[in-house]
């Protein structure tokens, strides 16, 4: 025990650990520019009807299949409807899809995780469940699942919100499994430190102990697994609707267009590539974010 | 290893009953209709017959026993037949897909062939590029070659194959007419003309699919690489005076294939399910697009059995993952 004066107005002032971790993150340039792009495409998908706002559901036939022009930058489909309004209401609903279902995914992930981690008993039966379903087929379970369980959804809540509903769930329930993993592994190693132990021995429970202790400690990796896990299902939802299997034509989604302007490729082709390039990007610029929060938010790279 | 292995392969045969299990109940509950395409006009006790006949009749747990024992016990048997010419297997019922009427694996024997030469050439590529991509980043780290190598590999990771696969049907296909956009099946190789257009028509579903995997396998080879390139042994060998090509290529080299291996082993069957979006885009008619139709038609002997053999390469390669880990790193026991 030294007791040699600290000079407190000497030391930095005491400084938020997010500072650290933005400071890391800005220096990835990557991660920097997928930022700006991905709310440069989040401001432009959510103001974007607003500054044009022609209906993407108002049909115009004799308007149908025209090139790119003042009145439709973009040139209108089979019938007759605005692409850049059909592109800006199918990204609201590819960004949702991606958001809900990572939620999801976070969600069922983090609670087997920390269950299997912090609950001994639990812990093999958790954890056979996650292999099991590391094992499945997920492409075509997916396939079957949204194929089969269409029609009573859509009865039920309507086809707007049934098919969204499903397409989540469906995404949700197959991509928690490696989150989980990552979860229940930092858990078994949190659990053996001194914190833990002190916290216990003053008698917290497991619901406290899990919420305050726990939980803040694994929210790195858990945010890491959350940025993958919206490009993950951003990419699922627009395969489901490239094969056809996803949301209907007049409810639009990246992958919807995509596949809508398929059999047109070689009249106009520019109505692939709009939503292809939007896709694109927006999930590059997603695993960008992802790859800098992994650098940013590791302790042993950061102030390096 | 050879306990190990035994034990991994009893492992396997609940966890692939428990999946077959899902995936039966999942076409269970469904409301779908097999007989749903029929005409209306087929009279109510034509049509009752018709669905005893598909064997729709019987409760679900003999259903499923029935396409268990089929699977294990009659399938066999008839390809024992089929090769040896014996008869054991005669009279006995095979897994009889609602659609075609035939037996399944008739179907997915004509399938497996096309899904084979795309989807298995395009990993063979895919590997091909990855690693030398991989050992040149890592061992020029930072270099301009890295740079670009991880630039291609993240957007090769992040662009969906449908949309890599359109871009390529609009800019090959469209404008420059250099390739087919649409996978001939029937095409017979008999001449050098016909080899030209056969590999004129792989060119894009193998560029797509192995641009996919190369990203991911690159990225692993050049991590793996960069561990290993500052162990010490490496600064031993350097010093003994060997020569930067031997250091790299058989000290550093042969230690990072380790995991390196193990990941293109557990590569092998998300190729197989990820190709049904490549088979879709350039209409190959091979098994990933055969499930779709199956799906799309209620057809559910067929969907059962083809997502039961993807599901059956999924544990396999697991396994030989596993198997392959401790085989070629003698760190590793299992024992």
């Amino acid at each position: 025990m030294t007791d040699a004066p600290v000079d407190l107005k000497a030391a930095r002032p005491p400084r938020n650990q997010w500072w650290d971790v933005w400071d890391q993150f800005r220096t990835h340039k990557g991660a920097l520019i997928g930022t700006i792009v991905f709310f440069a495409i989040l401001a432009g998908v959510l103001l974007g009807p607003y500054l044009w706002d022609i209906d993407p559901k108002y049909i115009d036939i004799r308007a149908r299949e025209q090139g790119p022009s003042w009145a439709h930058p973009l040139g209108t489909d089979q019938l007759g409807r605005d692409m850049l309004a059909r592109l800006f209401a199918g990204g609201q609903v590819t960004i949702a899809v991606g958001m809900t279902a990572m939620a999801l995914s976070i969600l069922l992930g983090t609670l087997i995780g920390v269950l299997a981690g912090y609950f001994k008993r639990i812990d093999g039966v958790l954890m056979r469940l996650t292999d099991l379903f590391l094992a499945l087929p997920l492409l075509p379970l997916l396939l079957l699942m949204v194929m089969l369980f269409r029609e009573p959804l859509v009865l039920t809540l309507g086809p707007e919100n049934g098919l969204f509903v499903l397409i989540v769930i469906a995404i949700g329930v197959t991509s928690w499994m490696q989150t989980a993993r990552i979860v229940r592994g930092d858990v078994l190693a949190l659990k053996e430190r001194e914190f833990v132990l002190a916290s216990r021995s003053i008698g917290t429970p497991a619901r406290r102990m899990i919420l305050r202790h726990i939980l803040p400690n694994v929210m790195s990796p858990i945010m890491v697994s959350a940025t993958l896990g919206v490009a993950n299902a951003v990419i699922t939802e627009s395969a489901l609707s490239f094969l056809g299997l996803g949301f209907p034509p007049d409810f639009p989604t990246w992958g919807r267009l995509l596949n809508d302007g398929l059999p047109y490729i070689n009249l106009s082709p520019e109505r692939v590539m709009w939503p292809a390039i939007a896709l694109s990007a927006l999930v590059l610029s997603i695993n960008y974010i992802g790859d800098g929060l992994r650098d940013a938010l590791d302790p042993r790279i950061r102030g390096r | 290893m050879l306990t190990f292995t035994i034990r991994r392969l009893a492992m396997a045969i609940p966890t692939l009953l428990f999946i077959s299990l899902v995936i039966f109940l999942l076409l269970e509950l469904a409301p779908g209709d097999p007989l749903a395409d029929m005409p209306l006009t087929i009279p109510p006790e034509v049509r009752e017959k018709i669905r005893l006949s598909l064997g729709l009749g019987e409760p679900m747990h003999v259903r499923y026993g029935l396409w268990l024992y089929n699977l294990f016990v009659t399938e066999p048997l008839h390809w024992i037949d089929a090769l040896t010419g014996t008869t054991f297997a005669e009279g006995q019922q095979r897994i009889i897909s609602f659609q075609t009427r035939g037996p399944v694996f008739d179907t997915i024997a004509e399938r497996i062939p096309q899904t084979l030469t795309v989807v298995g050439a395009g990993y063979l590529v895919g590997v091909l590029i990855a690693l030398p991509i991989g050992i040149i980043s890592a061992y020029k780290q930072y270099s301009w070659f890295d740079q670009i190598g991880t630039f291609i590999s993240m957007v090769g990771f992040s662009v969906p194959v449908f949309v890599t696969g359109v871009m390529l049907i609009i800019i090959f296909s469209v404008w420059l007419g250099w390739f087919p956009s649409i996978y001939d099946t029937t095409l017979e190789v008999t001449d050098w003309e016909s080899f030209i257009k056969q590999i004129k028509q792989m060119v894009m579903p193998v560029f797509v699919l192995a641009l996919y995997n190369a990203a991911q396998i690159s990225r692993y080879m050049r991590a793996s690489m960069l561990d290993n390139l500052s162990q010490d042994y490496v600064r031993t060998a350097r010093a003994k005076g060997m020569s930067e090509r031997v250091v790299l290529l058989k000290h550093v080299l042969r230690n990072s294939m380790i995991p390196v291996v193990t990941v293109i082993a557990l590569g092998v069957p998300g190729v197989f399910t990820g190709a049904i979006i490549t088979e879709n885009v350039f209409k190959v008619n091979g098994l990933g697009q055969q499930l779709l139709l199956s799906i799309q038609g209620n057809d559910a002997p067929m969907v059962l059995t083809i997502s039961f053999i993807f599901a059956i390469l999924i544990v396999l390669f697991n396994l030989i993952a596993d198997v392959l880990y401790g085989v070629l790193d003698p760190r590793i026991r299992y024992d």
